[in-house]
């Protein structure tokens, strides 16, 4: 876990290693909406604490949201500060909107005049950075998600359609269905297939206001599924890992994974 | 020669009595004179902003699942068409369990938020034809906009044998509700 947030994080800011795991994270207004055309504003970053901007905004280069009836749509007013990322996204559509931030690239190092080199960056720009002779290379890549799901009416399914790469939730109870002292069970998917034995976490929200984490660990069944009763109602951050050797980039030799969701759980 | 066919009528339905002497039988040809009748108070607050509250009532199962929406007061009019629907997942035990898979408006259930005052709201035949005899909890929830939320239950017996009064009262958003069913 600690690793593939390391590798992304510093992939996607390229800025040096730190020791601590920090979450990244979407944070929704609202994630439960009626109306005509109703708006959500989304606050995006990566912090210790949950749900506080207090440390770096996530990029939102590759943004992406998938409308209910599964076509991609744009967010608006999209801005970046020095502590978070910021955009809109208007639900002109009945039903459920995934909103993704992909977090994909490759990591490599390798040693140069008696130092160690590091780069991270996208596939393509591979070969132009890393020297075709570099020493003792070595390279990973990563494939993660960092989402969250709002729903304009009745929540809807089609815009989980599975991409078949990485990580991925597949719910069976529905993302915004959630209620104090209920059960929900999820399913998470890596490449498109049910993965057993993935290690989950997940924390409510309001951390700074409390002296513990109160973390809840649950592990995936043999088929891929587990099950979380909320204690209390909030915004939750889920975080589940992996590594294998499934590389698609050939000098890659490990593949990170990684996936994050920010939840709403309602009173009853 | 009408005369005749009413009394033939009778006659009929005394055979179906006789036949089928079961309760549930017999509650299910008494449906037609059933009725319900509720009492529900908006309370008076004295609070220095008072909007009038989103109100649903609506019929549930065992399970929870609503049967039948009763009533649902929200504000029609606004600058846009449905403006006001963007705050009815307020009523969130309703919005969970009806009012998301709705086309609002719905002709004789949706209306206008109400006054503080006792509102007497009558329910016939054709409201209650999905009801089938059995146990049921009546739900009546509150949502006022910069006040509080809160939801009544009162459990039920469909139809009632005789006429029968439920009372249940509400802390803050709402009042005294009654609930007579008169066979």
């Amino acid at each position: 876990m600690r690793r593939w947030i390391l590798s992304t994080l510093t992939l996607v800011l390229a800025f040096p290693l730190t020791a601590s795991a920090h979450k990244m994270w979407l944070l929704p207004s609202q994630t439960v909406l009626s109306g005509p055309e109703p708006l959500i504003t989304v606050d995006a970053a990566i912090s210790n604490d949950l749900f506080y901007f207090n440390h770096f905004p996530l990029p939102l280069q590759n943004l992406s949201i998938t409308a209910p009836d599964g076509s991609s749509v744009g967010a608006e007013n999209q801005a970046t500060g020095r502590y978070r990322g910021v955009f809109d996204v208007s639900l002109k559509q009945k039903g459920t909107y995934r909103i993704t931030v992909p977090m994909s690239g490759v990591f490599a190092s390798w040693e140069a005049n008696g130092e160690r080199q590091r780069w991270r960056g996208k596939k393509e720009d591979f070969a132009s950075k890393v020297p075709t002779d570099a020493k003792d290379l070595q390279v990973s890549e990563s494939v993660g998600r960092v989402e969250t799901f709002v729903s304009n009416g009745k929540p809807t399914s089609p815009s989980f359609k599975s991409e078949g790469v990485g990580i991925e939730l597949v719910p069976i109870t529905h993302p915004n269905d959630l209620y104090a002292g209920e059960e929900a069970q999820l399913q998470f998917l890596v490449d498109g297939k049910p993965m057993p034995g993935l290690k989950v976490e997940v924390v409510r929200g309001g951390t700074r206001y409390r002296d513990s984490q109160q973390e809840i660990h649950a592990t995936t069944d043999s088929d891929g599924k587990f099950s979380v009763r909320w204690p209390e109602p909030g915004m939750y951050w889920i975080e589940t890992s992996t590594s294998d050797d499934k590389v698609t980039f050939k000098q890659a030799k490990q593949r990170s994974l990684g996936y994050t969701v920010t939840l709403e759980v309602l009173p009853q | 020669m009408s005369l005749i066919r009413t009394r033939s009528t009778h006659s009929l339905v005394a055979i179906c009595f006789a036949l089928f002497a079961s309760p549930l039988m017999a509650s299910s040809l008494e449906v037609k004179g059933e009725k319900l009748e509720l009492k529900v108070e908006v309370p008076r607050l004295k609070v220095s902003e008072y909007h009038r509250p989103y109100v649903a009532i609506w019929v549930q199962d065992q399970k929870g699942n609503a049967v039948v929406n009763l009533a649902v007061w929200y504000q029609v009019k606004g600058p846009s068409d449905d403006f006001g629907a963007k705050w009815l997942p307020d009523l969130r035990q309703w919005w969970r369990r009806s009012g998301r898979e709705l086309e609002l408006p719905i002709d004789g259930v949706t209306g206008p938020t109400r006054p503080a005052g006792v509102h007497t709201l009558d329910f016939g035949t054709e409201q209650l034809k999905k009801l089938s005899a059995g146990k049921y909890t009546l739900a009546v929830e509150a949502a006022r906009e910069v006040g509080g939320r809160e939801i009544l239950e009162i459990p039920f017996v469909w139809p009632g044998e005789k006429a029968m009064v439920y009372q249940v009262e509400g802390k803050k958003e709402l009042g005294k509700i009654v609930l007579t069913i008169k066979p």
